[in-house]
């Protein structure tokens, strides 16, 4: 049995012009993100843990940005969505 | 002096939450909540505080319909800018579009019918969170539907097979596999449901489904499939993220759950996994260009994602993967090649065409499949001598199908392609034959539920699918001429050849394809 820190979790977004800032910030509040194209989306695995933070999200998209928004970028996920709030969303497995 | 009042705080979104789901539920007072909610013990599941039911998305009303309105409008953008700019004619090429007539007669219905279901859950789940959760899906699951069918119904002006997918999807041999998976779990309790379709469907296997078909749309040139495909799969997610939490709910809140539960995911991934050889076979074989094998998406999407991730999460309850799993890992290097081969010999009677697959695609298959392609591709090389002495084939009888998937009984054991699988129970004095150890299994929990399946082949026997000879049961169908058969010659090949200005289509004029005069008969 593998832990749960190392266990890969992810998330599938569409690429867009909207959505390269998120997957931007991702990138950089996720050191250890593995980042692959697929036709029409983009998928991102980390292991153990996948964080994504308002504030890195607006910074980059220069504007402001409610997790809600995150609704409208993702294809699918998985993990355990340990966490959603209005700073943070965080992907996790429970055990 | 007098100090202005504050500007009310925005409320976060876990209060928002708790005021706009939780806190409108309420106690009853003159009525019990036994007959309130009489569907919810009948299954045997024990739920001791519905309040441990957690909604990570913490989605309220008004953020679901803002959200959900945005998502509409960018879908139907795409769709009209598509259908203005005559957008069909870039795609790569018609056969294509087979893909899509399997998509709208196999699964829009489906989502329809689970709009049917989760709307019975939001009236009958005991908490206030799970109920509005459920709703939301309901709501979700209709306009998947919606979307679905407009989306395609642009390619319906110029194509065949698209026509009649309502009434298809409840006559048409290959359409029961969906059909009879979708009313299983719709006939079932609502714990056995939320299993079935909100954790082992779409948790386990949606991103089976739908990234496969959307990502093959985006290299094939289908805009808007592309478009309402991941706009549906965000709303996937969400639903992801229920069956997720339905199924660690129900095991924490009881030991007892945890066997009933078992059963369930044994069942359900076996169901599902069967279901899906449809789309094993669309990504192998219907993609005029390919993306993906099935044995990399299953991979990917299966066995790192859930076999080692999931499964280990779940193993904390006492749960272990789902039975036969071993069975579906071994056959991942066949069962497209089998599925295509059937689908193939009976297109006659679908609403779709098949064609032998070209040099080159069968190169790509090669490439995926080192180990077992050379022998399909003996097969392949076989009817096309067949074809070039004037002889594809159909099958002209009726097959055996599985009691419990209604696939047509064309599997081979999991280890060994020369030798087919058939495996027998007797029930009561009667035989019935299934394609796999996981159909029996299911069988033989539930020998009364699926002793009662309507099966397509018998129903022709029995005289009730409009008469006894194939063009009468074909007119049953609502096929029409173009619908099936061969793809080559069909009636979108030689529009597609006409409307591209090809030179194939001068020659062909005077002389029509006979293969696909012959799909028609």
């Amino acid at each position: 049995m593998t832990a749960t820190a190392e266990r890969p979790v992810g998330v599938d977004i569409q690429e867009n012009e909207q959505n390269r800032a998120v997957i931007e910030a991702i990138e950089a509040d996720n050191e250890d993100a593995t980042v692959r194209h697929m036709p029409g989306l983009v998928r991102v695995t980390s292991p153990g843990r996948l964080v994504i933070n308002r504030t890195s999200v607006e910074e980059r998209l220069g504007r402001e940005w409610e997790t809600h928004e995150f609704q409208l970028a993702i294809i699918s996920y998985f993990g355990h969505i340990k966490e959603w709030d209005d700073d943070q969303i965080l992907i996790a497995w429970d055990h | 002096m007098t100090i202005a009042p504050k500007a009310p705080r925005k409320l976060s979104m876990k209060d928002r939450y708790s005021a706009l789901t939780r806190d409108l539920d309420w106690e009853p007072s003159y009525v019990s909540k036994e007959q309130i909610y009489p569907l919810t013990t009948f299954e045997g599941i024990t739920i001791h505080d519905w309040s441990k039911w957690e909604d990570p998305f913490r989605l309220t009303v008004d953020a679901y319909t803002k959200y959900q309105a945005e998502k509409d409008k960018r879908l139907y953008a795409v769709l009209d800018g598509f259908a203005q700019s005559q957008g069909h004619l870039s795609l790569t090429d018609a056969s294509y579009l087979n893909a899509m007539k399997l998509f709208i007669q196999g699964i829009a219905p489906n989502e329809y019918n689970a709009h049917r279901n989760f709307a019975m859950l939001a009236r009958h789940l005991e908490g206030g969170g799970p109920r509005f959760a459920a709703l939301c899906q309901c709501l979700d699951e209709m306009r998947h539907a919606q979307t679905e069918i407009h989306t395609l119904s642009n390619y319906n002006k110029y194509y065949g097979g698209f026509h009649n997918f309502s009434q298809q999807h409840d006559r048409v041999w290959y359409l029961s596999v969906p059909k009879s998976f979708f009313e299983d779990a719709l006939s079932a309790g609502p714990f056995e449901w939320l299993i079935a379709i909100g954790f082992s469907f779409e948790y386990l296997l949606t991103n089976l489904l739908f990234v496969p078909f959307m990502s093959g749309a985006s290299f094939n040139g289908d805009l808007p499939t592309m478009t309402f495909g991941f706009s549906a799969q965000s709303d996937e997610s969400r639903h992801m993220t229920l069956g997720l939490e339905a199924i660690k709910f129900l095991l924490e809140q009881d030991e007892k759950n945890v066997p009933i539960v078992q059963y369930w995911l044994d069942k359900w991934f076996w169901r599902g996994y069967r279901l899906l050889a449809l789309v094993a076979q669309m990504l192998d074989y219907m993609l005029p260009r390919e993306f993906m094998s099935w044995k990399e998406a299953f991979e990917l999407y299966f066995e790192e994602q859930m076999m080692k991730g999931l499964f280990e999460d779940l193993a904390y309850y006492g749960i272990r993967p789902p039975l036969h799993v071993d069975k579906a890992i071994q056959e991942k290097e066949h069962v497209s090649h089998q599925a295509y081969w059937i689908l193939y010999q009976f297109s006659h009677a679908a609403a779709f065409t098949t064609s032998v697959p070209t040099a080159q695609h069968m190169d790509w298959l090669e490439e995926q499949y080192p180990e077992t392609f050379p022998t399909y591709r003996k097969l392949w090389e076989k009817e096309q001598r067949n074809i070039d002495n004037g002889g594809r084939h159909f099958i002209r009888g009726l097959p055996q199908l599985c009691q419990v998937c209604q696939i047509p009984m064309g599997f081979t054991e999991a280890d060994d392609p020369f030798v087919q699988a058939q495996r027998e129970s007797i029930f009561e004095g009667e035989r019935y034959n299934f394609c796999s150890d996981g159909c029996q299994y299911i069988f033989e929990h539930e020998p009364v539920k699926f002793r009662r399946a309507w099966l397509p082949v018998h129903q022709i026997y029995q005289g009730n699918c409009g008469g006894p000879t194939l063009p009468d049961v074909l007119n049953w169908y609502g096929l029409e001429p173009g619908d099936g058969g061969e793809y080559l010659g069909s009636i979108d090949h030689q529009n597609w050849l006409k409307w591209h200005g090809d030179p194939a289509h001068v020659e062909n004029d005077h002389a029509p394809a006979a293969a696909g005069a012959e799909g028609g008969q």
